[in-house]
């Protein structure tokens, strides 16, 4: 009787070991069978380079974070052997990690800040800072506006400084009319976020708070698509893929209204919301041959994928090769 | 003879009313899964399950999602399940019925309330980084262990405590003991209400993302993983990034990525729903 329980009990166990092992195995067969079906694909490109194995983990900004793994994507066919993950826990979150020496690559879509850097050195972490691509910071209203084509700086500070009085679109300038404003923009943990408020209002994070915000971009398109009095802002992308729901407004920085494009993004005379997109690298992890291999991989690569995904690459990736030689 | 039918009217009036409210979740649960059906079925060829996620929608597949989110509710399950019936049978046989026993009672079912969220902070405090199990399988499983616990506690608890008592009554007038009376009685009897919360945590489990962010959990791997400690992604994840992302195209493949959610979360459901079944029978 008693045995009879055991057995079952054994049974089921070993039942239960079987299904994990199934798992786990069917997952390392296909995982297999991927690999070598791309190895064929790109026969060329993977005989020539040496066959490495290990771990790369990356985190960071949301904002880097298609053109990383459009890079590890492509990076699987060359070196299948090589684990990477790439997971988005914003800038902040990614240089937390970055700083405690926990990942050996952070995305970030703001420079390296001086406590960071503090922090680093605390842990005797040194670092590489590499610009991968350029992104603007689009400004735009609804389709059906048609008393703006460009804003100045001082205006836009005015509608989004911290202790705000503007209301109405008059409110800004006597020209607009007297309808409400109603603003869109990103959550305050957004590196967009604090790219912008810096810019714009001198002070990163400082910002007026009744605004509608969303982590999503794609929220804050269809909120501005489906209301004529909304003007909001976020990454050149987005703008990009809902054209013909949006429209851009020019910024005039005192040079001019400048419209943001692949070229005023790249000569940067889209100024102030033009901003580099870096990666960081541990300098120690750079020893490992996978690391290695995947940055210069990462920087062959980044004109092409960083377009492919929506950002504007840099005139010359010559001096960021220089760096990591 | 007027009052009666005044009274008759608003017998059948509530009853409309009633069934209107259900309707409105009937009808808002339609219409979603409706709108979830019409974008994400195209996209479901054989290669959205066999491939890596991609930059290109057509090329990108949901593979590693799956793998990462079975091996996380497997994992789950081993963990929650005992613990959480070895604590309610401890709170409903065992424990006096003391303040102490109140005190904990009542916590357990506060956490259950207790945003998950939260549960990831702790996971990445003492998982990740004290015991050092990195962003693993292992680290996101145990978290979620924790997340769906209280729900396999207090569901445990109900269904011992519907045990009728002459089952345990009458297993002592045979001179059983109480471990004898447990085992053979109260958790066979117990075992459809106990199985009804390994549904519910499973269904918790599969949907939670926000636990796993804060794990570690990686949005993109390069190969699946191959054992407790490599690292993963999970299927929530994967429909939270595409659903975020600028081309329309991707939207379509996040609604794909659900049908495929609810396609494993219905499957465990009927299996757990099946095994129930088949317990409710023998014991009747």
């Amino acid at each position: 009787m008693r045995n009879s329980v055991l057995m079952k009990r054994i049974t089921a166990l070993a039942l239960g070991l079987a299904l994990t092992a199934t798992v786990a195995g069917c997952g390392s067969g296909t995982n297999d069978a991927e690999s070598s079906a791309s190895n064929a694909d790109n026969t060329s490109a993977a005989s020539t380079a040496e066959k490495l194995g290990g771990q790369i983990v990356i985190d960071g900004s949301s904002t880097v974070y298609p053109i990383t793994m459009a890079v590890a994507e492509e990076f699987k066919n060359e070196q299948p052997g090589v684990e990477v993950s790439v997971a988005m826990s914003g800038t902040g979150g990614g240089m937390k990690k970055f700083v405690a020496g926990e990942i050996d690559i952070c995305d970030a879509s703001r420079p390296i800040k001086q406590e960071e850097i503090d922090q680093a050195k605390a842990k005797g972490i040194d670092y590489v800072e590499l610009e991968v691509a350029y992104d603007g910071i689009s400004v735009v209203v609804n389709k059906d506006n048609n008393w703006v084509d460009s804003i100045t700086t001082a205006e836009l500070n005015k509608i989004w400084a911290k202790d705000s009085q503007v209301k109405t679109w008059k409110d800004v300038n006597p020209a607009w009319p007297a309808e409400p404003l109603k603003l869109y923009g990103p959550g305050t943990d957004s590196g967009t976020f604090e790219f912008f408020t810096e810019q714009i209002n001198k002070k990163a994070k400082e910002s007026r708070t009744d605004y509608t915000p969303s982590e999503d971009d794609n929220v804050l398109v269809q909120g501005i698509a489906g209301d004529k009095d909304a003007m909001g802002y976020f990454g050149f992308a987005y703008y990009e893929e809902n054209q013909d729901k949006l429209k851009v407004l020019k910024i005039d920085d005192g040079k001019g209204p400048i419209e943001p494009t692949a070229v005023s993004i790249k000569d940067k005379s889209y100024s102030p919301l033009s901003r580099p997109l870096f990666i960081y690298i541990n300098k120690a992890k750079m020893d490992q041959p996978q690391v290695r291999a995947f940055v210069e991989y990462y920087i062959d690569n980044a004109a092409t994928l960083s377009e492919e995904v929506g950002y504007v690459p840099l005139d010359s990736y010559d001096a960021i090769k220089e760096k990591i030689k | 003879m007027n009052y009666v039918k005044y009274r008759k009217l608003k017998n059948s009036i509530f009853h409309g009313v009633i069934f209107c409210i259900t309707l409105i979740g009937i009808v808002i649960l339609a219409i979603l899964l409706i709108d979830i059906i019409k974008r994400g079925v195209p996209f479901l060829t054989r290669t959205f399950f066999t491939n890596f996620p991609s930059r290109f929608p057509n090329k990108a597949g949901i593979l590693p999602g799956i793998v990462g989110s079975i091996n996380i509710i497997l994992l789950t399950i081993a963990f929650a399940v005992p613990v959480g019936l070895g604590t309610a049978i401890y709170l409903e046989e065992y424990a006096k019925n003391n303040r102490m026993t109140k005190f904990i009672k009542i916590n357990i079912s506060n956490l259950s309330g207790t945003p998950s969220i939260v549960y990831g902070l702790l996971g990445l405090a003492v998982f990740v980084r004290t015991l050092g199990l990195g962003k693993s399988i292992l680290s996101g499983a145990l978290t979620m262990s924790l997340v769906v616990l209280p729900i396999v506690i207090v569901s445990s608890q109900e269904a011992i405590k519907a045990v009728p008592q002459y089952l345990r009554h009458g297993s002592y007038a045979l001179g059983a003991t109480k471990w004898q009376t447990i085992r053979k009685i109260v958790i066979p009897s117990a075992l459809p209400g106990i199985f009804t919360g390994v549904i519910l945590s499973v269904s918790r489990a599969l949907g939670e993302s926000a636990p796993l962010l804060m794990v570690g959990a990686a949005t993109y791997v390069s190969k699946l993983p191959d054992n407790v400690f490599s690292v993963f992604t999970a299927l929530p994840l994967q429909i939270y990034y595409w659903m975020g992302l600028p081309k329309e195209d991707f939207k379509d493949l996040a609604a794909a990525g659900i049908i495929v959610l609810l396609a494993i979360l219905l499957t465990t459901n009927a299996i757990t729903i099946v095994l129930r079944n088949k317990y409710q029978r023998s014991i009747e």
